[in-house]
């Protein structure tokens, strides 16, 4: 019943010979359907009253993300919005797939979860460096005496180890109550806790988009008074206005 | 009875355990957080945007306690790692 993704092997490396297991095997299946669904979307971008339906699509996507980071930090959206849109977009994949029969979610194993928490514990310092500078980035885990120091480290840790755990274990109760159904009442009973599964991956991947933007965001220059713009700016609009 | 009795039926009724306290503790702590959130929306339904993020999140984060509980649960019933031990104890 419990399956551990990263023991089976899915095929073996052609000419080198080197085992790789389903959670890359499916890591990879997601990331050539994202290059694919983005190299179709953004072919013919254009302005204008008439663009593609590809074209309002990711539009609206990324503007909602745009939008859900504005109202949570101060400072300019744009710093988080490659990050944490990512991993938003990838997790949803990921979790929106388990429907697709025999498809072995990258999400359900442990590895693929920590590897996400781990990127969100390195863009801690990326992001407070890159803000708030090293001094205060450093000063921050000597608050509010240093006495706590080893607690506020321990906390970045466990803190993100959390959100690992928190992901691979909904994503994987899903999957288990899906196959306990599937063995006891294999006609009607399993579509509603699919659909459940469905609703949760989605507020999973949502959560885990807005923790790790509050912990990547939480170090910051206290003077944050610096004007926000509302609508996304192309690169070109800010060449015309400097 | 011997040792892989002993360790299965521990091994089953420790997994059911956990996962008895956890849901419940999760699940009565969730409840408590529903309703506070529910209650400040419906006072200020202005609000309702900031509101609902916040408690999801926290949702989410409370949840962690039970998910922690299911996992511990799964790694006693199908991933336990005293049964190798067991085996070879009963082998020999």
């Amino acid at each position: 019943m419990l399956e551990l993704y990263d023991e089976q092997i899915a095929f073996y490396l052609p000419y080198f010979n080197i085992p790789i297991n389903w959670t890359i095997a499916s890591t990879w299946i997601v990331m050539v359907f994202l290059m694919l669904v983005s190299w179709l979307a953004t072919r013919h971008l254009k302005t204008g009253d008439k663009v593609s339906h590809w074209q309002t699509g990711m539009e609206v996507l990324v503007k909602g993300i745009y939008g859900q980071i504005n109202e949570m930090t101060k400072g300019n959206p744009m710093t988080y919005l490659p990050f944490v849109g990512t991993l938003f977009i990838f997790i949803l994949t990921c979790n929106l797939f388990t429907l697709i029969p025999e498809f072995k979610s990258p999400t359900a194993s442990l590895s693929t979860t920590a590897a996400l928490a781990l990127m969100v514990l390195l863009g801690i310092p990326f992001f407070g460096i890159k803000n708030a500078g090293l001094k205060k980035y450093l000063k921050k885990y000597l608050e509010p005496s240093p006495a706590m120091l080893p607690f506020n480290i321990l906390s970045e840790l466990t803190s993100t180890g959390a959100m690992a755990v928190r992901l691979f274990g909904n994503v994987l109760s899903g999957v288990i109550i899906g196959s306990i159904c599937l063995m006891l009442v294999p006609f009607i009973l399993p579509l509603p806790m699919q659909v459940l599964g469905l609703f949760t991956g989605m507020i999973q991947a949502y959560i885990f988009a807005m923790l790790a933007l509050m912990y990547i965001s939480s170090v910051h220059e206290e003077d944050e008074n610096v004007a926000v713009p509302t609508e996304i700016q192309s690169p070109d609009d800010e060449k015309e206005n400097v | 009875m011997d040792l892989i009795a002993i360790l299965g039926s521990v091994s089953i009724f420790t997994a059911g355990f956990c996962l008895c306290v956890g849901a419940s503790a999760a699940g009565l702590a969730e409840g408590y957080a529903v309703s506070s959130g529910l209650t400040s929306l419906a006072q200020q339904p202005d609000e309702a945007g900031s509101i609902s993020r916040t408690m999801f999140i926290s949702l989410a984060i409370i949840e962690t306690s039970g998910i922690y509980c299911f996992v511990v649960a799964m790694i006693l019933l199908f991933a336990n790692p005293f049964w190798q031990y067991a085996i070879s104890a009963a082998t020999k």
